[in-house]
């Protein structure tokens, strides 16, 4: 499967370059993917074919427009298996959609006293607005802790969901130890408590195949950027029966029904949570990602990941002097791998890949509480994608042999 | 060719600095005190300085933890600003802050700086000026305090 992955390189122009005279190695997937040729071109179309402001006119550019944003739609709602159209609301992005729900779902449902579970390996994106929440409601934040292995603590998890427990929030697949989380387990646990289950669904929905249904979940956040989509468009899904009982988000033109001096009335799903011009151009290029993807099959883009953590990451363990976060089995890993070189500090370590040609991330993360639980101020992490090769993973053992060289040695 | 550029900026007294750092202590007679994080990349010093009456540095430690650059660079600023009046130390700060972003400074003013200026070479390295900047930072927040012996915990 690998082998046919490599073809995909003719759509990713951006990635035939060098950087500091050396191939570009592209492993910064996790932060955002490159856009292949098709979604720069949806753009493209749109933009010089069919640009028009959707829902708001009855000219035939309008009429286009609104045919192909509602389309984007209609393909996500397919890719993961939505009950329903109307559940496929438009954000710009995760961080948007997990505020969305906290800020209407959460201000609405969540009272003194009651409490809100999330896990110590959140995003920030998925950790501040029930935080936030909290301090406001009174309510009590409560932290899912790890197992030594970096799974999820299933057993905690039993025993900090309570009958008290309104909303469980959690990472299906973690942005920095690559782990995945049973996502349907923690939806039958909450449910069993009375509680509404959130994923964060960032760094899942791009590398595995999703089905929201099975999961069982009630809400599901996402980003259009880390699954080969534009930025500023994400996608945030709810079950109809609470999106129908939500108080809208925003206020504006686009969500309204009725708007009279002293009172107004709201749109249908999903508008009523789309306030104002929307992006629609990220929503069109949205959907060319979804057709992407789906043309690939998800269960190969799965595969493809993981044979290349198969790979590398024994490789990476074998490494005198190196330490990788997270789980260590390659079966019950994503793309995403934190380490440390000994002695290192991963800036370093980041500095000198780059000048090999290869971008990685340095730092916490955005996942602070996580790098505090683990002992650790930061960590280099590797992110791969459908365009990754074994040759880059490769490349990233070489250069980081290398760089420990340099730096016991001051020199090469 | 990869790794020779990093010559450039990881020359031979920085990494030496770093991996030996002076000063590398927390004192217990500090007049002022301050805490600085990067919350970018979770950098952070803890920097005391001690002046005398007559407002000279009279001694001068940091702890923390940090990427090869910030160490060296808190290193080498504690070696340059000991012994120096305070209005030295700040005027140095200002120096090394618009080295590091590439500003024309004079030869005399570069020369004050000893060892450090050599992290001049970081301003190649855009996504690094801050870990050489963030010691000197530290040093101009903790004597432009209006209080002595403050401790403040910001970020950059
Ligand atoms: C797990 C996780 N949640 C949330 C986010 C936030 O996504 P965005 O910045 O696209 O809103 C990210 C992205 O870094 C992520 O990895």
């Amino acid at each position: 499967m690998a082998s046919n992955f490599e073809a995909l390189h003719a759509d990713f122009p951006i990635l035939d370059q060098t950087v500091n005279d050396e191939r570009l190695v592209y492993l910064d997937n996790a932060a955002t993917a490159q856009r292949p040729n098709q979604v720069v071109q949806a753009l493209v179309d749109f933009y010089q074919h069919d640009n028009a402001n959707v829902h708001r006119g009855v000219h035939t550019l309008a009429e286009r427009a609104t045919a192909d944003y509602e389309a984007a739609r209609g393909k996500v709602k397919t890719f993961i298996n939505a009950a329903d159209t109307v559940e496929i609301i438009f954000t710009k992005g995760t961080t948007d959609g997990l505020n969305l729900i906290a800020s209407t779902y959460g201000e609405a449902n969540v009272n003194a006293g009651d409490e809100i579970v999330i896990s110590i390996m959140e995003h920030h994106s998925n950790l501040i607005p029930w935080q936030q929440l909290a301090i406001k409601k009174h309510a009590t934040l409560k932290f899912i802790g790890l197992t030594a292995d970096g799974e999820l603590d299933m057993a905690d998890a039993a025993a900090k969901i309570t009958d008290h427990t309104k909303i469980v929030a959690i990472a299906h697949a973690s942005n920095v130890m690559g782990t995945v989380t049973p996502i349907k387990e923690l939806a039958e646990l909450a449910h069993q408590h009375g509680a509404v289950m959130v994923a964060d669904g960032a760094q899942a929905v791009p590398h595995m195949p999703v089905d929201v249904q099975d999961l069982d979940v009630d809400f599901y956040a996402f980003s259009g950027h880390k699954m080969l989509g534009p930025t500023g468009i994400g996608i945030l899904y709810g079950r109809k029966a609470l999106l129908q009982a939500m108080p809208p988000y925003q206020y504006g033109g686009e969500m309204i029904g009725f708007v009279h001096q002293q009172s107004s009335t709201w749109a249908e799903l999903p508008w009523k949570f789309e306030a104002g011009t929307q992006n629609i151009a990220g929503a069109i290029g949205l959907g060319a990602a979804v057709d992407y993807l789906t043309k690939l099959g998800m269960v190969n883009v799965q595969k493809h990941e993981q044979e290349l953590v198969a790979y590398l990451l024994p490789k990476l363990i074998a490494m005198p002097g190196i330490t990788v976060y997270g789980p260590q089995d390659p079966a019950k890993h994503t793309g995403v791998l934190a380490f440390n070189l000994e002695n290192l500090h991963p800036h370093d370590v980041a500095t000198a890949l780059d000048m090999e040609g290869i971008a990685v991330r340095a730092g916490h993360h955005c996942a602070q509480p996580l790098m505090e639980a683990l002992g650790l101020v930061a960590t280099a992490r590797a992110s791969f994608y459908i365009y990754n090769t074994q040759a880059d993973a490769d490349q990233l053992l070489t250069s980081l042999q290398a760089t420990k060289e340099f730096f016991n040695h001051g020199t090469i | 060719m990869g790794l020779s550029k990093l010559s450039g900026l990881y020359r031979e007294v920085i990494l030496d600095a770093a991996d030996h750092p002076h000063h590398k202590r927390a004192l217990t007679s500090a007049t002022h005190t301050i805490t600085l994080k990067n919350p970018t990349c979770g950098d952070v010093i803890n920097l005391s300085v001690q002046l005398d009456d007559a407002d000279l540095i009279q001694d001068i430690g940091f702890t923390g933890e940090g990427c090869t650059i910030s160490q060296a660079s808190a290193s080498m600023m504690t070696d340059a600003v000991l012994g120096k009046s305070k209005e030295d130390a700040l005027t140095m700060a200002k120096t090394f802050s618009d080295m590091a972003i590439g500003k024309e400074h004079s030869q005399a003013d570069m020369d004050e700086l000893q060892d450090a200026a050599i992290l001049s070479n970081v301003m190649q390295f855009p996504a690094r000026i801050k870990c050489a900047t963030l010691s000197w930072w530290a040093l101009q927040r903790a004597l432009l305090a209006e209080h002595g012996g403050n401790e403040e915990e910001s970020e950059v």
